[in-house]
Order: structure tokens, then C-alpha cells, then sequence
């Protein structure tokens, strides 16, 4: 396969600076794949594909009863990010993160922010995200977020924007490992031609980062990652990372609260658990604080938590800083806590909120992507652009009825990368989702989840809507 | 090492060996069935007898023909014990303590999910020798992969009890089967009929090879196979040794040195093993062997019963009725009130 009818469309194309001419960064891969023999670009593909089947690299999709698992679709055109363009991402979201921990550290306590006019209070605490519970709570040296999974995205004239934090349990770092041990057996001549910065270094880093909430005194803890169990649909991610860190994966049945600590049953009795790195949402986690019909969590565990016999990661509460309404503010946050400029922007975003904002969105239906504050992974939205007279009407209702709990963005040009559809080369729209981990210092993860809409034109790129990935490829200095 | 998951990996074992006996079953009856003579009516009803799971049988199938004895233990969805659903059982312990297995492991019991799930979508019927004999390879793949990968430690112990429980078990079941196949008609006995029988049995152990080198008796008699398969101390699917297997992993788990007693399983698996080491295959005949291996097949049963209450059942201090999970509510909701452990009287 060649890229010779390949098109850019009008789109910034993350591979090719124009139609023949590839972008530095890219050079030595298209000449790889031009020096391939014809068909073995899709027989590595194939290949690849299967390498992750076998390996069970799967994810669960809600209301889906046809097997509790299934592939999560991956290509294997790697998207390359230059050292430099790395630079400038890495100091932008550790300004970024460092921000939003403050902020999260304020709301909780003395809520400074609000006081000085700087996020109007209402919103806060008609924020679904805001837990009541989490009031006053003093995490290990003020760090609530300590993992943050950041969705960017670049548009028409290559410039990136900050599309939504996920800071409670973001998901897809375990494809990010596997994907690049596949593509090491796919292109390894590639990989010795061109250097990319190693990812392996993962489990590493977050079980430092989750040590690094252990109070001093203890000499032997135990950290364990917390699932709702196998139906999750990012089961697959929760049970890699407990086995690349070699600690135990629990759930909610596992663990009791006794003599005043948290602890599991274990084949020899109860054992004392340390820290939680926990996959399951806030309100899930303690019934006797939060959902009362909540099966997944451990009743007196928040007692626990607050008295600091334990730790927990992300911290409970984190969720105040994923709502897309709060979200807008962000930028404000990085000039009140550090008194910096932005480094990266967030895109432009509008809060059907305030009522002159609300006119423009309903207005612009077809203009606009429509999101609802506190769900993810692609649900409850509305693509403008793409949409029906019927589903417009359908939303404005919708917004109207609750208006704080929706934001539109202007519909952009996300770039493109090259993926094989059909035997072909067509550009597919990307974002990228870089992971942050906040112990004794913010560690950015070089490369994150490129994930890729494998519809032509499409824009949605979340895994639970079809959508697939790649492998990020950080060059080094 | 936490109760769930060390039950996972007892019941994990257990259902992939659990699928390689139900094959070897099957194979023994088909051989026996090719040499038995024309005019003879071919007998499947006494497999369905011996799983025990006689009502299932009658009420989804009624009679038991070749192919409706097949259809059952091969890949019947609804039945819990046919092929398809022990790898499927397998399987989801297996995801459910992938972090503690090795990758290895994991990669094994998918591939064999993958081969019998294909399997009971397309398989004809002459196919089905290759089948039993791919279930059979599956399970020893397992096994394989666990001993050259797995470090010696608690989740290994687990396995092997359960594997070994299980396997005891079903040596016990296979004995029955040529109870009842042959030994209605008592004029048989003796016959060259009745040693192709003892031969198809033995081979449906792996035993025939292993029999004939074993000292003192080369040549096919019942009571040489039946005390080789009961009682022999070096066959790996003899009773005896699979009991003693257990008992090993046991007293690993426990830290009890071995010929000791503290706690009531220890006694039970420990009495049970010594009384098979000090019996007779004479008075196991007096007694009448499908009566023993009833009464066999029960003592086991307590000792899995009390291998549970031991390590897998929760402790008392949970207060809060707590039978199912529960997925987070990003969607619909779906079903979560399956178990994958729990443990079935085969």
C-alpha cells in the first residue's frame, strides 16, 4: 500500500505536511511502508488485530448482552509527535493539573475562589461532581487528582486545545502498553530506525505515585486497585494494571471495614489494605455516606478515609473538577492559584447556564456540539453538524429543562491521521488523551491514547461508539 | 491471598479438568460402542447416569440416544457440566483473576474458549473424535503452562486441589461407567467382549500403557484395573494419588506438617487418603465397587463442602445482605447476578 491518492482534504493531517510531502517527524515511516511488499501492510494489521484478541485486550460494552467483551479496534499507522511539540504539551497540562488540585483543595475547604467572585457559587454546588461528604477532608499533602487522563485535540490550523479533563477514573492507559507492544512486533526495523520515547514505564510510575500515599510508618502496605468487577467495561484495563504492578485487584465484596481499618478477606483472615487506587465513581464507593443501594462499595470506608487509615486515589471528590460546566472555568483557575497565562487553551465553550449564552446555543443547534456536564464516554450528546431537525428539537427540550447541566462547543476540525479502511488510506479524525500522575511531583506519560473515529467523516471518537485507537508515538530530544 | 479469588482459581482448575473428563467419557463409550457387536443395542444411557445429573437429562432430552447424550455433555448451553460450559466457566474465573495468573495461563484458557466456542458452531458429527481429543490437549496445555509459569505459591496450591479433587473424582466416575455398561450382562464376563471393555476404560485414563508396565500385572483383569485405577500410588489419575496430591497442596496452604491434624478438613481429606492407602482391591470388590465409589464419591463431596467453609465463605462480619455486584449506572443496566464458583455436585 502506497500513500500516492491520499488525500488531506483541507484537514491538518498529523502525518503529511501536504499531499506528498510527509511532515519530518513522519518521513522514515512512510518510506518503511513504501518499501513493504504489496498486502503486507493489511497482513500486519490482521496480525496485530489478532495479537490483541488473544490477548484478551477487550472492553465491555453497556447494554450490550452479545458477550461481555469485545475488541477495541486498532490500527496500526501510529500518530508521531514531534520532542518539541511534547515539550510544550508536557509543561501545559502540569500547569493545568497543578491548577485544578488547588482548586479542588479550595472547594473543599475554605472555597477562596468563590468568595472572590471568580466561579459563581451556584454552580459548584449544583455540580453533581460536589460531594458533600468530602468537606473539609485533608488528602496526603493536598493532592486530590493524582491520576488525570486529559482529551486534546488539534483543529484546522494544528493548534491544541484542552477538550475535557477526566480527572475521577479515566480509562485506556492499558492500551496505550498493549498497543505499543504490538506495534513493536509489527514495525520493529521502525523502531530501531527512529527513536520513540518508551512507554513500559507506566506501572512503574503509578504504583510510585500510589506508595507515595502511604504514611511513613508503614513498613510493608498493601496497595490495591478497586473494580466494580468483571462487567465493567474497563474490567480488562483494572485487572492489567493490578497485575503490572503485582498488587491485589478488589471489589467491593472483598474488603470489610474492621477495628477501624480497611481490610480484606483473605484465604488466612483479614488483612489491612493501605491504599485504594479505585475505579468506581464517588457515590458508589460507601453507601452508609453515598448511595444507600450501592452494592460495589464498603460501608464505613469514608469514616476510614477521613480519619487517614487509608488512602485513596483519585481522591473522593476529584469528580467537582470533571463537570464540563466547571470545566470552563479552567483557565481562570491557572490565572488565580498560579498567576500564570494558560499554556494550553481549552476550547471556546458556551454555558447554556447564563441565559445570553443559552440564546446563541439554541440558536446555533447545527452549528454546535452539545454535551451534557456529567457523562462520559460520548453519551448524551448532540453533534450538530451531523444531526437531525428531530433531534435538535429533542435537545433544545432538553436544555431548556436544565439548562446548567448542558455546555456546546463550536463543532472543529479535528485533525487527521492516516488509517487503513477498507484496503485504503483514508485521514480519520484523532484526539488524544496524555495521562498525568500527581505523587511527589506531576509526571506526564509520554505518548497517551490516540483514539481514532473509524467511520469516514465521523467525528465521535469514544471506544463505546465504535471508535478505535493507535499508537502515539513521542519522539525523543 | 483473598478468599474470592483463591476460590476462583480452585473452581477454575477444577472446570477445565472437569471438561477433559467429560471428553474422556465420551471417548471411552464411543470406542466401546464401535467394537461392540451389531445386534447388541448400544448403550448411553449409564453416561447420563453417571453424572448424577439424570433429571436435567430426562427433562430437556428424554431418551438417551447417541445424539442426545452428545448434544449434552458436549455443548449443551443450559447444562453446567457440558464441555461448553465448563470452558465457559473456566473462562470468566480465569478473567476474574487474570492479574493473578500468568499471561500464559490467561492466554491458554482463551484460546481453548475460543476453539470450543467455534467448535459448537460448526462441528459435524464426524468431526467429533478430533474434539474430545483437542478438549483432552486443552486441559494438559493448562496444566503445562501452570506448572512452567505459575511460582509455587498459594494460587497454586488452589489449582492443584481443585484439579486433583476433580480428577479423583472423575477417575471414580469412569470406573462406574463400565459398571454400568457391561456388567448387566454377567455371562460377558470373561469374555473377549468384556476385556476390550477393561481396555477401552483403561485407555479413557490415559491408563493403558501405564497398566500394562506396571509391576505384576500385565494382563487385563477387573480387579487389576479397578485396583490400578483406585489404588495405585503412581498413576497420576489413580485415586490414590490425586488424593494425596491434595492433601499436599492442603497442608501447604495451611501450614499443618503433613500426618497431622488442626483443623476438620485436614481430618477429613487426611482419613480419607490414608484409608485408600491402606485398602485392598479384594475388599473393595467384597464390598461390591459401585458401592464403594458411591460411597467414595460422597467422602469427596464433604471434603470439597469443607474446603469451602474453610477458605471461600465470607466471614461472619459482613452485615450487609450483599448477593450481587453491581455495575455503575453509565447505561443500562445490566445482568450481574452471576456466580462462576460456586460449587456443583456433579
Amino acid at each position: 500500500m502506497r500513500f500516492d491518492n491520499y488525500e488531506l482534504d483541507n484537514f491538518y493531517d498529523e502525518l503529511f505536511q501536504s499531499a506528498d510531502q510527509p511532515r519530518p517527524a513522519g518521513a522514515a515511516l512512510v518510506d518503511r511502508i513504501h518499501q513493504l511488499g504489496p498486502g503486507e501492510l493489511l497482513q500486519r494489521q490482521q496480525a496485530a488485530q489478532q495479537a490483541l484478541f488473544k490477548l484478551g485486550a477487550t472492553f465491555g460494552v453497556y447494554g450490550d448482552n452479545q458477550g461481555s467483551d469485545r475488541i477495541f479496534p486498532f490500527d496500526v499507522i501510529p500518530r508521531i509527535i514531534s520532542a518539541q511539540e511534547w515539550r510544550h504539551l508536557e509543561t501545559g497540562l502540569k500547569q493545568r493539573i497543578h491548577a485544578l488540585n488547588l482548586f479542588i483543595d479550595d472547594i473543599y475547604h475554605d472555597q477562596k475562589i468563590i468568595k472572590d467572585g471568580k466561579i459563581p457559587a451556584e454552580l459548584i454546588l449544583s455540580a453533581t461532581g460536589f460531594q458533600k461528604p468530602c468537606m473539609g477532608l485533608n488528602p496526603p499533602e493536598g493532592v486530590w487528582c493524582h491520576i488525570t487522563g486529559s482529551d486534546l485535540v488539534r483543529d484546522r490550523n494544528g493548534q491544541w486545545y484542552v477538550l475535557e479533563d477526566n480527572l475521577r477514573c479515566p480509562s485506556g492507559v492499558s492500551y496505550v502498553l498493549e498497543n505499543r507492544r504490538v506495534m513493536k512486533s509489527t514495525f520493529p526495523q521502525v523502531f530501531e530506525e527512529i527513536p520513540i520515547q518508551p512507554v513500559d514505564g507506566y506501572p512503574s510510575q503509578l504504583l510510585n505515585t500510589l506508595l507515595h500515599l502511604v504514611p511513613e510508618n508503614i513498613a510493608h502496605p498493601t496497595v490495591v486497585v478497586l473494580t466494580p468487577g468483571i462487567y465493567n467495561s474497563a474490567y480488562f484495563e483494572h485487572s492489567y494494571l493490578a497485575q503490572q504492578m503485582g498488587v491485589e485487584l478488589v471489589e467491593g465484596r472483598d474488603l470489610v471495614v474492621a477495628d477501624g481499618h480497611l481490610q480484606m478477606r483473605t484465604t488466612q483472615g483479614l488483612q489491612r489494605v493501605d491504599v485504594i487506587y479505585r475505579r468506581i465513581d464517588d457515590t458508589f464507593i460507601d453507601p452508609l455516606e453515598f448511595q444507600a443501594d450501592s452494592l460495589l462499595g464498603v460501608p464505613g470506608l469514608m469514616q476510614v478515609y477521613r480519619e487517614g487509615r487509608v488512602a485513596i486515589a483519585n481522591a473522593l471528590g476529584t469528580g467537582i473538577a470533571d463537570d464540563k460546566v466547571i470545566y470552563a472555568f479552567v483557565p481562570n483557575m491557572i490565572r488565580y492559584y498560579l498567576g500564570e497565562d494558560p499554556i494550553l487553551a481549552n476550547v471556546p465553550t458556551y454555558l447554556c447556564w447564563e441565559p445570553k449564552q443559552l440564546d446563541h446555543v439554541l440558536g446555533n443547534l447545527d452549528q454546535l456540539v452539545v454535551k451534557s456536564a456529567d457523562e462520559s464516554g460520548g453519551y448524551g450528546m448532540l453533534v450538530g453538524t451531523q444531526s437531525t431537525q428531530a433531534e435538535r428539537e429533542e435537545f433544545a427540550q432538553k436544555i431548556k429543562a436544565n439548562p446548567r447541566k448542558y455546555i456546546a462547543q463550536p463543532t472543529l476540525c479535528l485533525s487527521r491521521v492516516p488509517t487503513i479502511l477498507e484496503q485504503e488510506f483514508v485521514g480519520c479524525h484523532v484526539d488524544l488523551r496524555p495521562y498525568i500522575l500527581y505523587g511527589q511531583d506531576i509526571y506526564v506519560h509520554p505518548g497517551g491514547l490516540t483514539r481514532v473515529a473509524l467511520k469516514k467523516g465521523s467525528l465521535v471518537v469514544n471506544s463505546s461508539q465504535g471508535g478505535g485507537s493507535k499508537d502515539t508515538w513521542v519522539l525523543c530530544e | 491471598m483473598l478468599s474470592r479469588v483463591a476460590n476462583s482459581i480452585y473452581w477454575l482448575n477444577r472446570y477445565i479438568e472437569r471438561a477433559e473428563n467429560v471428553a474422556r467419557f465420551l471417548e471411552v463409550n464411543i470406542n466401546l460402542m464401535l467394537d461392540i457387536p451389531t445386534g447388541i443395542e448400544q448403550q448411553w444411557q449409564p453416561l447420563v447416569t453417571t453424572t448424577g445429573d439424570r433429571a436435567f437429562f430426562e427433562q430437556h432430552y428424554g431418551e438417551a440416544t447417541a445424539e442426545n447424550v452428545i448434544q449434552f455433555l458436549t455443548f449443551d448451553q443450559q447444562y453446567p457440566n457440558s464441555i461448553f460450559s465448563c470452558w465457559q466457566m473456566a473462562r470468566e474465573n480465569a478473567r476474574s483473576v487474570r492479574e493473578i495468573i500468568s499471561s500464559e495461563m490467561w492466554s491458554e484458557v482463551n484460546a481453548a474458549h475460543q476453539m470450543v466456542s467455534k467448535a459448537s458452531k460448526d462441528l459435524s458429527i464426524s468431526d467429533l473424535s478430533d474434539f474430545l481429543e483437542q478438549v483432552k490437549q486443552a486441559s494438559h496445555s493448562f496444566v503445562g503452562t501452570t506448572d512452567a509459569t505459575l511460582s509455587r505459591n498459594e494460587a497454586w496450591h488452589f489449582g492443584r486441589m481443585g484439579r486433583f479433587l476433580e480428577r479423583a473424582d472423575k477417575t471414580s466416575r469412569i470406573l462406574d461407567v463400565k459398571y454400568y455398561v457391561l456388567l448387566p450382562s454377567a455371562t460377558d464376563v470373561g469374555t473377549l467382549l468384556d476385556e476390550l471393555g477393561w481396555m477401552a476404560l483403561l485407555k479413557s485414563a490415559s491408563a493403558y500403557e501405564m497398566y500394562r508396565q506396571s509391576s505384576q500385572q500385565h494382563r487385563i483383569t477387573p480387579a487389576g484395573v479397578s485396583g490400578f485405577l483406585i489404588l495405585d500410588p503412581e498413576f497420576p489419575r489413580s485415586v490414590q494419588f490425586c488424593l494425596w496430591q491434595a492433601e499436599q497442596s492442603l497442608h501447604r496452604i495451611t501450614g499443618t506438617p503433613l500426618g497431622s491434624w488442626h483443623i476438620p478438613i485436614e481430618r477429613s481429606l487426611g482419613r480419607l487418603r490414608s484409608e485408600m492407602e491402606y485398602l485392598m482391591i479384594d475388599e473393595i470388590i467384597d464390598r461390591g465397587i459401585h458401592e464403594f465409589l458411591d460411597q467414595l464419591q460422597q467422602s469427596m463431596n464433604e471434603v470439597n463442602n469443607g474446603i469451602y467453609e474453610t477458605f471461600f465463605a465470607l466471614p461472619p462480619l459482613e452485615t450487609t445482605a450483599a448477593p450481587q455486584s453491581q455495575s455503575q449506572s453509565q447505561g443500562q443496566g445490566q445482568n450481574q447476578s452471576q456466580t462462576f464458583a460456586t460449587p456443583q455436585s456433579y
